[in-house]
C-alpha cells in the first residue's frame, strides 16, 4: 500500500514541477499518434467509402482483409515495419529506423484498418436509398459522397477516436521501430515500460496518468464535437 | 405487341413534339429474370401519368429507370425525342426532380433540405434562399423553416421532400409512392395540396402508386403495371371501362370476369354465351360471331332485388341466382351471387336491409348491356 501511495505522491509532484522530459515525451506521443491517426483518416476514409459503396470483384476479400487488419497485433506490425526499415532492409537507405517517422509508419499500419473498417460500417448503416435520393436531387458523385460523409459524421468521428485509441496506447511497435531512445523516440508507453522495468514506479505512474489524461482529453474533444453535431 | 398500349394520344405522330419522355422496348433483368418489361410508354408535356400496380409489380424499378438510377438491360428512353444517352447522367438528373416514399431528409433544418438540390446546382446563394423559402411557404411549412429535419412528423417531412423537388423547377417530376407512408387524413391533405401545386406549375409528372383512388384523383392518364409488365396505358375511363386483359380487369376492380363466346352480332348488339352456365347475355361491341371473350362486369353496375318481386329496371340482362356471401364494406355491402357463374354486386347497406338480403336467398340480378365490357381472347 505504501508503495502505491508513495508512488502517486511522487508522481503528482513530478507533474506539478513540470518536468521538461515528461512534457517532451507527452508531446512526442501526441504528435506521433496524431500524425498516424491523421494519415489513417486520409487513407481510410476514401478506401472505406470505396469498399462501402463500390461493386467490384474482390470486394468481399478486401473487406475481410480490412477486418482482419483491425485486429493486427502491434508487435507483428512492429516486426515487419522494422524489417522493412532495417538498415539492410528494402527501405533501409531512407534511414528511418529508430526515428519518430518509423513510429508514425507503424502506427499508421495499425490505425488505418481500424479507421477503414469503421468507415465501411458507418456508411453501410446509412439508408441505401439515400444515394438514390441525393443523385435524384442532382448531386454529382463527389457531392453525393460529401453529403453521405456529412450524414455519417458521428460514427465517422467514432472511427477516428477508435483509430487514435488504438495507437496512443500501443507499445510493442513503438518500442521495436522507435527504439525508445531518450529525447528522440521515447513516447509515453515505451517510457512506462522502461521505468516499470527499472522499478521506478513514481515516474511510471506519472506517465500513466498523463497517458490516461491525454486519451481522455482527446476523446472528450471529439465527443464534444460529436454531440454538438447531434443537436443540429 | 400489346395493342392496348397504343391507346391514348401518345401514338399520334403529329403530337410527338409534345412527348417529353418516351420508353421503347425497355427490359430490366436481374439474375436472368425479367423484372420489368415496357414495350412502349410515352409521357406528354404537362400531364400527370399515374403508374399503378400491386406491390412487387416493378413500379419502383420503372421509376428508377426513368430517373436513370438503374441501367435497363434492353431498350431505350427518349427525353425530348432524343436518346437519354445524349445527356450525361448528371445533366439529365439536374432537369428532373425525384421524391421517394420515404422523405429521406438530410441532417440539418427543413430549409437546408429544401435548398439541397439548389446547392448541388451551385445556384447563387440569394437565389437558392429565395426559392427555398418560396417553396417552404407554398407547401405550408414556412413555420418549420429552422426545425431540424429529424424532428419533423411524417407528413411534414414529406412536405419538405416535395418542396425540395418543386424548388428545382424540374422539367419532369418523378414520384415513388409519395403519399404511401402517411396516415389517411395527412395523406388526403397532402394529395390536395400537391394537386394544386402541380397544376399551378404545370410540371410533367410521373408518379407510382398502388392506390387506385390516388391514381384516379391525381392522374390524367394511368398505366397499369402487373407482374413486371406494362399492360395498358390510357385515360382512366379507357383503363377502367375497357381493361386490356383479365389481369388489368381484376386489378381495376372488375370483379365479375367470366369466359364466353360471341353467339350473335345484331348491328353492334352482341349476344354472348357464357361458357360455364350457357346463359346468353347482351353486350355492346363489334366482334365477330364465334369469338372467344372475357365478359367483364363492375360490381357497382349490377342491381339486385329479391326473386319474384317486380323490378322497374330497364336493363337488358336479367339473371336468377342465390346469394353465396354477404361482405359489408363501410356503407356498402358486397354480394356474391351464384347465377351459374360467380357474379358480384355492390349495394348500399340501406337497400340490403330494406330487401332483407341474406346468404342463401334467391335473387334476381340485372345490368345494362352497355355496362358489360368484352375482352377478346387470342
Amino acid at each position: 500500500m505504501h508503495l502505491i501511495l508513495e508512488g502517486i505522491r511522487q508522481a503528482v509532484l513530478l507533474l506539478l514541477r513540470g518536468d521538461r522530459e515528461v512534457w517532451q515525451i507527452t508531446l512526442l506521443s501526441l504528435q506521433v499518434s496524431g500524425a498516424a491517426t491523421g494519415i489513417s483518416l486520409l487513407l481510410g476514409l476514401p478506401l472505406g467509402t470505396w469498399l462501402a459503396f463500390g461493386r467490384f470483384p474482390g470486394r468481399a476479400f478486401l473487406l475481410s482483409l480490412v477486418n482482419t487488419g483491425m485486429a493486427l497485433p502491434p508487435v507483428v506490425v512492429g516486426l515487419w515495419v522494422a524489417i522493412v526499415l532495417w538498415r539492410s532492409g528494402p527501405l533501409g537507405d531512407l534511414g528511418l529506423i529508430y526515428t519518430p517517422a518509423a513510429i508514425v509508419i507503424a502506427q499508421t499500419v495499425i490505425a488505418a484498418p481500424v479507421v477503414t473498417g469503421l468507415t465501411v460500417a458507418a456508411l453501410q448503416a446509412l439508408d441505401p436509398r439515400l444515394q438514390h435520393q441525393l443523385l435524384g436531387l442532382g448531386a454529382s458523385r463527389l457531392q453525393m459522397v460529401l453529403a453521405l460523409w456529412r450524414e455519417a459524421r458521428l460514427p465517422l468521428l467514432a472511427a477516428l477516436m477508435a483509430g487514435f485509441g488504438s495507437v496512443i496506447s500501443e507499445v510493442g511497435a513503438s518500442m521495436m521501430v522507435g527504439g525508445n531512445i531518450r529525447g528522440q523516440t521515447r513516447v509515453l508507453t515505451t517510457a512506462i515500460v522502461l521505468e516499470t522495468g527499472k522499478g521506478n514506479f513514481a515516474p511510471a505512474i506519472a506517465l500513466g496518468l498523463l497517458l490516461l489524461a491525454l486519451a481522455y482529453l482527446v476523446n472528450l474533444a471529439l465527443t464534444w464535437f460529436q454531440q454538438r453535431g447531434t443537436r443540429r | 405487341m400489346n395493342q392496348a398500349l397504343g391507346a391514348g394520344a401518345s401514338d399520334v405522330p403529329f403530337r410527338q413534339s409534345n412527348t417529353i419522355l418516351e420508353v421503347r422496348g425497355l427490359k430490366v433483368q436481374r439474375g436472368g429474370r425479367t423484372v420489368l418489361e415496357v414495350e412502349h410508354l410515352a409521357v406528354e408535356q404537362g400531364e400527370v401519368l399515374a403508374v399503378i400496380g400491386p406491390n412487387g409489380a416493378g413500379k419502383s424499378t420503372l421509376l428508377l429507370a426513368l430517373a436513370r438510377l438503374l441501367r435497363p438491360s434492353l431498350g431505350q428512353i427518349f427525353f425530348h425525342n432524343r436518346p437519354l444517352e445524349a445527356l450525361s447522367d448528371l445533366a439529365y438528373r439536374r432537369r428532373i426532380g425525384l421524391v421517394l416514399q420515404e422523405p429521406l431528409l438530410l441532417s440539418g433544418s427543413a430549409f437546408t433540405n429544401v435548398a439541397a438540390g439548389l446547392r448541388f446546382r451551385r445556384l447563387p446563394r440569394a437565389e437558392a434562399r429565395r426559392r427555398a423559402e418560396q417553396w417552404l411557404a407554398r407547401l405550408g411549412i414556412r413555420h418549420l423553416r429552422d426545425r431540424p429535419a429529424r424532428l419533423l412528423s411524417g407528413g411534414e417531412a414529406q412536405r419538405v421532400s416535395l418542396a425540395r423537388a418543386f424548388a428545382l423547377q424540374p422539367e419532369l417530376l418523378l414520384l415513388d409512392e409519395p403519399f404511401g407512408a402517411l396516415d389517411p387524413p395527412t395523406r388526403n391533405r397532402l394529395q390536395i395540396d400537391f394537386q394544386t401545386l402541380r397544376a399551378a406549375t404545370g410540371v410533367t409528372t410521373v408518379f407510382v402508386t398502388h392506390d387506385l383512388d390516388e391514381a384516379l384523383l391525381l392522374g390524367d392518364r394511368v398505366a397499369i403495371l402487373l407482374e413486371g409488365r406494362l399492360r395498358q396505358a390510357g385515360s382512366p375511363q379507357q383503363v377502367f371501362n375497357a381493361p386490356a386483359d383479365g389481369g388489368v380487369a381484376a386489378f381495376v376492380g372488375v370483379e365479375t370476369v367470366v369466359a364466353g363466346r360471341v353467339a350473335a352480332n345484331m348491328e353492334g348488339r352482341l349476344l354472348v354465351e357464357i361458357t360455364p352456365g350457357g346463359q346468353q347475355l347482351e353486350a355492346v361491341g363489334e366482334l365477330e360471331v364465334g369469338r372467344q371473350v372475357l365478359f367483364c362486369l363492375r360490381p357497382e353496375d349490377v342491381t339486385l332485388w329479391p326473386q319474384g318481386k317486380a323490378h322497374p329496371s330497364s336493363a337488358r340482362n336479367r339473371l336468377a341466382g342465390r346469394i353465396v356471401r354477404l361482405a359489408p364494406q363501410g356503407l356498402l355491402v358486397r354480394v356474391e351471387v351464384d347465377s351459374g357463374f360467380p357474379l358480384t354486386a355492390l349495394v348500399t347497406r340501406a337497400s340490403a336491409e330494406e330487401m332483407g338480403l341474406a346468404e342463401g336467398m334467391l335473387v334476381a340480378a340485372a345490368f345494362k348491356a352497355s355496362a358489360a365490357h368484352l375482352i377478346p381472347r387470342a
